[in-house]
């Protein structure tokens, strides 16, 4: 159904309208997967009062129902959206910004969180802001030296720390 | 009288300063892209959880009133509203801005929200405490009757879908409902994983879904900034004051338009619209609202202020907080052992007045210090967005792992930032699934206290006028959307409500 987007065919990915249903659907289903654990551990009315699963129950049918109404709206309508939900540069920026961002994440465990957060900036600001080492090393580095101030020694709440930090003796 | 004593209590020089650092803190929180109201009070909670429970709250507070002025700052200069509430405010202060009027834009915004927070605090004065005593008497069946006309209005107040609106609030309700249930001990939707046995805390969803789900969305829009600058001198303040009295009737239409918005569930952003939209009927030169007009500054920013101070008074008396970020704060109360509701006036007297007593100085050093920083912060505003995006990304990391100490809850809050950007991008709103994640539980047991009480008969929410009222006024407007449609379509306008209703992008 995407083919009858007008505008720039280069720049197209999905329509709104597809989004829109496939949300819906995903919806659906996590509604379905409520509702199913409901059962499991009981929606009824047991020997002291209402069961685990007898809110949930009801919380899981609202849902399946509404996101079914949104996705057969999006189907059925006259004037369905069809433009482009994210052109192609968007889509290529978000990612741009969201892959690295789960690199980074999944690094906090292994680096500590100062040394991973400064290498996270430090990268961000090389690749997508074209910046030289003058400008990127004060930020890199100060960042998580404030933060370190802040949380470890003003507040005093922990964060996690790695080896760069072993090695300073903390 | 307890006014007085909570006056007492920010006698403590410590209690002042941490004013002023909150203040500051908001105003660059209502400035920079990806951190609002609701997620920066949600990032720096952790900060407060070794202060005193009275200072921790009076910098979170504090935090909030810096968050809405600041966003009149960004809508004023670059035509970019920081912060939902202040859209309404980008359609006079920026065409008045590129008159070269921006300081007077701002000096009438600041006042406005200054006027808008002092009215709204002083019904919280007098309110409150009355809300409260009547609110003791109150069963199961009451509480949830007022939970259920909260999540009701959010269908028949919001500008969404009203299935998506009911779709994300179950969404917030299913989440809050993963882990030990708190009657009867099981296990739900856990699936045999210990990761969600925990459940999922609303912190970490509020810092995902508008921290890392905005900063998503501003970096697909290409971010330009292209500002005004501003110059503030005493002289511009001392002329706008000079003008500002004579729209006394739009500023206290706004603010009573925001603090009926701001108690019931409704929120600033509407109450922002819906004064805005007000002044410029009643206005002698309503039509040249939109042109740079200072009545259209007035208006929208009276009325978010108004509302976001008065969104704490269910939260204080009630426990039912009117907005996201009112939900944060509650989140912050029960950290510290502190169960919001009517007994609080009662047991924890000085800490109630306490706050409501930081609410006027707040208001207060909030306008002092806007006043007298705007450069600063306009400055900030002019750092390029490839080196704010990556800082804003580590402080939101850094708000999620402090709130449990958990990595896990990092990446859960990056699954948040997603699910946050689509759903922005699709219409679902997102106040309702925070709020279901905040209330779920406590809605839960209301209700299955109420059914145990009648054993299992649901007349018992119309056992008496007070909860008939209730539930039925919520029914109202759960099939409000229904009967605006019918009115619309006997009135002729059949072609506009079919489908989807297209809303202007706001962010």
């Amino acid at each position: 159904m995407s083919h009858e987007a007008a505008g720039d065919r280069s720049e197209h990915t999905v329509s709104v309208r597809t989004v829109d249903v496939v949300v819906a659907v995903l919806f659906m289903v996590v509604a379905a997967v409520v509702m199913w654990d409901a059962l499991r551990i009981g929606a009824v009315w047991g020997v002291d009062g209402p069961d685990a699963g007898y809110f949930p129950f009801y919380i899981g049918l609202l849902m399946f129902l509404s996101s079914a109404a949104t996705a057969v709206m999006a189907v059925v309508t006259k004037t369905p959206d069809l433009s482009s939900f994210v052109e192609r540069g968007q889509l290529g920026m978000v990612l741009k910004v969201l892959v690295p961002t789960v690199i980074y994440v999944a690094l906090i465990p292994f680096l500590g969180l100062y040394a991973a957060s400064a290498i996270f900036i430090a990268f961000f600001m090389a690749w997508i802001g074209k910046y030289g080492p003058v400008t990127i090393v004060p930020v890199a580095i100060g960042v998580p030296v404030f933060l370190f101030v802040l949380f470890e020694i003003w507040f005093l709440v922990p964060l996690p720390k790695g080896p760069v930090e072993n090695l300073l003796g903390y | 009288m307890s006014l007085i004593e909570g006056f007492g209590v920010l006698g403590d020089p410590m209690n002042i300063f941490y004013m002023f650092l909150g203040v500051t803190l908001g105003v660059l929180i209502g400035v920079l892209p990806g951190l609002g109201g609701a997620n920066g009070v949600a990032i720096l909670l952790p900060l407060t959880f070794a202060m005193s429970p009275v200072s921790a709250i009076i910098m979170l507070s504090s935090i909030y009133w810096g968050a809405l002025f600041g966003g009149a700052i960004t809508s004023v200069l670059f035509n970019i509203p920081g912060e939902p509430w202040s859209v309404a405010t980008t359609f006079d202060g920026h065409p008045m801005a590129q008159k070269g009027q921006a300081g007077q834009a701002l000096t009438a915004a600041f006042t406005s929200s200054f006027f808008g927070g002092t009215i709204a605090v002083l019904l919280l004065t007098f309110l409150a405490p009355v809300i409260a005593d009547f609110a003791l008497e109150f069963g199961p069946a009451e509480f949830f009757a007022v939970y259920l006309l909260t999540f009701c209005s959010f269908v028949g107040m919001g500008k969404e879908s009203p299935f998506k609106v009911i779709s994300a609030m179950m969404l917030g309700f299913a989440l809050a409902a993963v882990g030990i249930d708190t009657v009867t001990g099981q296990l739900r939707m856990t699936f045999g994983s210990i990761e969600l046995l925990r459940g999922f805390d609303f912190l970490i969803a509020v810092i995902g879904l508008f921290g890392v789900g905005e900063i998503l969305l501003t970096i697909e829009e290409g971010l330009a900034f292209k500002g005004k600058t501003a110059k503030i001198s005493p002289t511009i303040v001392w002329q706008t004051w000079k003008t500002l009295p004579k729209f006394w009737a739009t500023a206290i239409r706004g603010s009573i338009v925001g603090c009926w918005m701001g108690i019931t569930p409704g929120g600033a952003t509407p109450a922002s619209f819906m004064s805005y939209g007000l002044a410029k009927r009643f206005s002698k030169r309503g039509r040249f609202f939109g042109t740079g007009e200072i009545e259209g500054v007035v208006a929208p920013e009276c009325a978010a202020h108004a509302a976001g101070t008065s969104a704490l008074l269910p939260m204080l008396t009630l426990g039912i907080p009117g907005s996201p970020t009112a939900a944060v704060m509650l989140g912050g109360l029960l950290i510290w052992g502190l169960q919001p509701g009517p007994l609080l006036f009662v047991e924890q007297k000085e800490f109630v007045w306490g706050l409501i007593a930081s609410i006027y100085l707040g208001n207060l050093a909030g306008l002092i210090v806007v006043l007298t920083t705007v450069p600063i912060f306009a400055s900030i505003l002019r750092i390029p967005f490839s080196i704010i995006a990556p800082v804003i990304l580590v402080i939101c990391a850094v708000g999620a792992y402090t709130v449990h100490n958990a990595f896990g809850d990092i990446a859960v809050m990056l699954v948040f930032g997603v699910l946050g950007y689509l759903f922005k991008k699709l219409n679902y709103p997102l106040a309702p699934l925070v709020l279901a994640l905040v209330l779920g539980d406590m809605a839960e047991s209301a209700f299955r206290q109420s059914m145990l009480v009648s054993n299992g008969d649901v007349r018992v929410f119309w056992s008496n006028w007070l909860v008939g009222t209730l539930v039925t006024l919520a029914l109202l407007m759960l099939v409000w959307p229904l009967i605006s449609m019918l009115i619309a379509r006997v009135r002729g306008k059949k072609d506009e409500d079919d489908g989807e209703v297209e809303t202007v992008a706001s962010h």
